[in-house]
């Protein structure tokens, strides 16, 4: 239980954001801050501006979305994928024929878009060409490589990589248990799994070697790279879990760095893009930055709401950092 | 976050018994509320108004070293994504196949820490086909599954099979599930408060653990309708002094015993010690847990001036002080099991040895 009191503070700093919604998801679109809400819509706020811009995505509830800085993509429990740009332009990608709800989506560096209904992840490229695929279970999470055109997808008893474009079966990394989300390292060299347990599950595709990743208090819903690759940061404890990736071997053998202990739960981190820096959010609203180097810690929202972060983001030069939590209630602070 | 839990009914049936026929009715009454159905296929149900989600039922072991602590990863995902829309619906209802078993329905509520922080397991309803029930708990290890595991069971097409029929399929159903709340339907029309809002799962509401001896509604609750004789420690609903196999009248009540599913309750009026009672109970559900289906209690614990309740599915035991003892009530400990071959001898032994 660290005291706050001594700690740098930079709430004066933040302009509130009137969302009226529950946010799920922020990402930056160019110059604008795109708060994703938990049902139909997206708010585009733009540098100067104080009241957001509403653009209507979904019919319903909005289960996931990426961003890659020039647009978004959102899949809904109306069976759909759409697409947004800086502009407000939507695009539908997709509609489900059954309406299954879309819930996991992930976007490549190549400007394909990969999403999920249940058990069938589909992937549609730049072109427009779109390829599926059929999993041994619902899918829980997906993750592009960061080379060549493949993704990772997770589900029961493990994880599968896929080639899209590959006629063969998706290659199955086998473990035990309900895998949710699903990261890969920047390097490509390690696969990283939240599961139903507290705990994570990685492998190292390599050898396919397992790393068992556990002692956190609940299940892990967050869990984001550093910017160099060397941690892999995540939420799921009562403090920042850094788990060290630099060496060959990942964290294997090796205990994770822990930092800004707050006796809260952290929710939710999100990775500044260049520098060795992670918001935190916790369970009680309150958000930090936290430096990794020192742990030094910077107070952006405090805990007096006592309503949990529900989304993070940082803008491409991780000039700004913007956040939301329960009850409707979000800024963005600029830190340049 | 301080909102009230929104309750989960969980509808199971063997397959053809009506279960589709009771969730119609549910969602087609007007009662001025929204639910939201989890169904497995998308069928005939589909009403304005509510909102209809199609499921996988997918289970999956916890990777805990219990084979019988399995959980319905679908739900957990879908629930969460509702909860998203609070506020779009009053409650939850789960529908499963035929062929499902309800435990992992029930302990995914047990097992997520956000699906139980935001929703409530409301009650487990059967719905049982009264002319073909006695068959399927013959040939079918479902159907027992969910006689067993059952809070509301619907005998249901009772219009199709006599009098005399109707008492036996009860009386089968109580020789596996004595607690659990029956009601004799037709068509599966009830009245939608006897199967929704029962707050079944609800340890404040653990308070009554007599046996539901009567059939219908339980209007007509006549509380000297003692069943059989209770000896001073513990009475026994799969008694010895019962025939095997066949049924007998007593008191007016048909008595089966089930030689596989039956159900075991312990009493005592001397006060318990929690230093002994837990790690008995955890050791019980630990090694037994595949056998016990469900387990409820209230326990009077020494020099512990309040009542202590607690549920559980095979081995999964949620439990907690619910109210301070009354002056004018008796101070006693009851545990209620239900499940498959149960190790009597050893459960009551055990039981005993937790005396303070």
């Amino acid at each position: 239980m660290s005291d706050h009191s001594q700690s740098v503070s930079i709430t004066e700093r933040v302009s509130t954001v009137v969302t009226g919604a529950s946010v799920i998801a922020i990402h930056f679109l160019k110059d604008k801050v795109a708060f994703v809400l938990a049902e139909e819509a997206v708010l585009l706020l733009a540098p100067d501006q104080d009241v957001p811009q509403r653009v209507a995505l979904h019919e319903g509830g909005i289960l996931a979305s990426a961003g890659d800085g020039t647009r978004i993509v959102t899949g809904g429990d109306d069976g759909k994928v759409v697409e947004i740009d800086a502009a407000g332009t939507t695009r539908t990608v997709f509609t489900d024929p059954k309406g299954k709800w879309v819930d996991q989506i992930a976007l490549g560096n190549d400007g394909a878009v990969a999403w999920s209904a249940g058990k069938v992840a589909q992937v549609a490229t730049r072109k427009g060409d779109v390829k599926s695929v059929e999993l041994r279970s619902t899918v829980g999470g997906l993750a592009f490589l960061p080379k060549g055109f493949r993704l990772a997808i997770a589900h029961y008893n493990g994880a599968s990589l896929w080639f899209p474009n590959a006629q063969a079966k998706p290659e199955f990394l086998e473990w035990k248990g309900s895998h949710l989300g699903i990261t890969v390292s920047p390097d490509g060299r390690f696969i990283v799994t939240t599961m139903q347990e507290p705990m994570l599950h990685g492998w190292r595709l390599v050898d396919a070697k397992h790393m068992r990743m556990s002692g956190y208090a609940t299940r892990v819903r967050s869990m984001q790279w550093t910017a160099n690759g060397d941690y892999l940061a995540t939420g799921g404890s009562d403090q920042l879990i850094l788990w060290p990736f630099s060496g060959k071997d990942g964290p294997m053998g090796k205990q994770p760095k822990l930092l800004a202990p707050h006796g809260k739960k952290l929710v939710i981190v999100a990775c500044h893009p260049t520098q060795p820096v992670v918001a935190a959010g916790y369970e009680d609203g309150m958000v930090l930055l936290v430096r990794i180097e020192d742990g030094a810690e910077v107070l952006v929202h405090s805990a007096e709401l006592n309503v949990p972060v529900t989304a993070l983001g940082w803008s491409g030069d991780g000039n700004q950092l913007a956040f939301a939590c329960e009850d409707r209630v979000a800024g963005v602070v600029d830190l340049a | 976050m301080s909102d009230k839990k929104t309750p989960v009914t969980v509808l199971t049936g063997y397959l053809g018994a009506g279960k589709t026929t009771l969730l119609n009715r549910i969602l087609s009454e007007q009662h001025g509320k929204k639910y939201a159905v989890i169904v497995n296929e998308f069928g005939e149900i589909g009403i304005d108004n509510d909102l209809i989600v199609d499921a996988d039922e997918e289970v999956f072991e916890m990777n805990n070293g219990c084979v019988c602590c399995t959980v319905r990863g679908d739900l957990i995902r879908i629930i969460e994504g509702l909860m998203r829309r609070k506020g779009k619906f009053d409650a939850i209802i789960v529908e499963t196949t035929g062929l499902a078993d309800p435990a992992p329905v029930a302990q995914t509520f047990f097992v997520d820490e956000e699906v139980g922080k935001k929703t409530r397991l409301d009650a487990v309803v059967t719905v049982a086909d009264a002319k073909w029930l006695k068959d399927r708990l013959k040939d079918a290890p479902e159907a027992k599954n969910q006689i067993a595991f059952a809070d509301v069971i619907l005998v249901n097409k009772a219009d199709l099979v006599s009098e005399a029929d109707l008492e036996d399929v009860e009386a089968r159903i109580r020789g596996i599930n004595p607690y659990a709340k029956l009601h004799r339907t037709t068509r599966s029309a009830i009245a939608l408060d006897q199967v929704l809002d029962r707050n079944a799962f609800d340890l404040d509401r653990i308070l009554d653990l007599e046996p539901e001896f009567l059939h219908g509604d339980g209007h007509a609750h006549d509380h000297d309708h003692h069943h059989h004789d209770h000896d001073h420690n513990h009475d026994h609903h799969h008694g010895h002094d019962h025939h095997h196999d066949h049924g007998h009248h007593h008191h007016g009540v048909k008595h089966y015993h089930d030689e596989e599913m039956q159900s075991l309750s312990l009493k005592t009026d001397k006060p318990l010690s929690p230093d002994k009672f837990f790690p008995w109970i955890q050791n019980l559900v630990a090694e037994d847990g595949p056998a016990i289906l469900r387990s409820k209690g209230i326990l009077s614990f020494k020099d512990d001036p309040d009542r202590f309740v607690f549920q559980g599915v095979h081995m999964i035991l949620d439990g907690d002080h619910q109210r301070p003892w009354k002056d004018d009530e008796k101070r006693e400990s009851r545990l209620v099991f239900i499940g498959r071959h149960l190790p009597e001898e050893k459960i009551r032994t055990g039981f005993e040895s937790c005396i303070a």
